[in-house]
């Protein structure tokens, strides 16, 4: 008996002051950490939306999407980037979840009339030397100016207009197709996420 | 066996990777390019230090059937300290090395010291021991993530070396180039231990 209460102490004691450590630890670390995300939200954020002067990261309108399979509710974030108070872009987030290797996540950036921007790769795993070419200039700078409504979007193997990577169809087509349903999307509710806050730059 | 002894131990003649071949996993995964190999060596070094300390000071206290719970839980807050503090201070490379990080807990270098050689030696010669054998983890990995960037990109540290004519034999910095290298660096040690003899 003597033995077994020894075993539970020591091992109390230790998972104890492991917790203490670790509060104290997370307590000094989470504001850090919560600025770095933030700065790396910004950071892909200017890289996609027309110059601002307001903070896009705070100025957002969440839509839902739907339920997915375990009926959580789906969300998606519109930032929304202001220059003198009027809406001159708007970014958010398209997943493509039918990449090489997992999924593929792009920030967009459009004009309020659904006139793409810019695009950035948030996130991938994707082949080095391969599919990872789509962080690569020459290809984000393809869907400039592009619109649902101007481009075929397709990848060119497919017969539209997107250019592929040599030996890397996949990414790019997943890139493509996750854009395409990102900008449908936007159009479906530009109301309720341009007109939300009074923006005006209907054009 | 004196400490400068130990230490030096702990870097060549039973180096983790090239001849205990432990903590293969990280060592194989994470060395695509020296700065990661270097990142991960360091936070690995870090966690095993400390993990070295703590049990060579609780040896006494901790009861032989409950040891190896006692070990991980010390070794799991270590490497959570370092999650925490990189992501706070080194948010690049926390993106880099990923799922890595968390994963240094199951690396069988670390529970495997705590166990041979932490749980039974002072305090002095537990930290000289987790240092030589973090430097020399350190060292493998970064040796292996240099191999593989200069032939798998034609860089070092993100410098380009032989300009933009090079053609990078990609295949180095794919999973299968992580096994390609570190049978050719084990090639090489063994060959310059034969000779030794």
């Amino acid at each position: 008996m003597k033995d077994i209460a020894r075993l539970v102490i020591v091992l109390t004691l230790i998972t104890a002051c492991a917790g203490l450590i670790l509060s104290l630890v997370e307590n000094f670390t989470r504001e850090p950490i919560a600025e770095q995300r933030r700065l790396e939200m910004l950071r892909a954020l200017s890289a996609v939306l027309p110059e601002f002067d307001n903070s896009p990261d705070q100025d957002r309108v969440v839509l839902p999407v739907g339920v997915d399979k375990k009926g959580r509710p789906v969300e998606r974030t519109f930032y929304l980037g202001r220059s003198g108070g009027e809406i001159n872009g708007v970014a958010f987030e398209a997943v493509a979840p039918d990449g090489y290797s997992g999924e593929i996540a792009v920030m967009a950036g459009v004009r309020p009339d659904g006139t793409l921007v810019a695009v950035e790769i948030l996130r991938h795993a994707e082949t080095p030397g391969l599919g990872d070419k789509i962080e690569e200039d020459w290809f984000k700078r393809q869907f400039r100016g592009k619109r649902l409504d101007n481009a075929d979007w397709r990848v060119k193997k497919d017969g539209g207009d997107f250019d592929e990577i040599t030996g890397a169809t996949i990414s790019p087509r997943a890139i493509v197709g996750a854009l395409r349903r990102g900008l449908e999307f936007f159009h479906e509710n530009r109301g309720a996420i341009v007109g939300a806050k009074g923006g005006s730059d209907e054009s | 066996m004196s400490l400068k002894q130990e230490f030096s131990n702990g870097i060549w003649r039973e180096n983790a990777v090239f001849k205990l071949l432990l903590g293969l996993c990280p060592a194989l995964a994470v060395t695509t390019s020296a700065e990661n190999g270097l990142g991960m060596g360091l936070a690995t070094t870090f966690v095993l230090l400390c993990s070295n300390m703590v049990v060579s000071l609780l040896r006494n206290v901790i009861p032989g059937k409950v040891r190896i719970p006692s070990f991980i839980v010390i070794i799991a807050s270590f490497v959570t300290v370092v999650q925490l503090t990189m992501e706070a201070f080194l948010y690049d490379l926390h993106k880099a090395l990923g799922i890595f990080i968390p994963l240094i807990v199951v690396n069988c270098l670390i529970l495997g010291r705590a166990e041979a050689f932490a749980s039974r030696n002072p305090l002095r010669r537990s930290i000289v021991d987790g240092l030589s054998m973090g430097v020399g983890f350190t060292l493998a990995l970064f040796v292996l993530g240099a191999v593989r960037e200069v032939l798998g990109a034609g860089s070092l540290f993100g410098v380009s070396l032989f300009g933009s004519g090079y053609q990078p034999v990609l295949l180095m910095i794919l999973p299968p180039g992580a096994f390609i290298s570190l049978g050719f660096l084990l090639a090489g040690m063994n060959r310059i231990e034969a000779r030794r003899r």
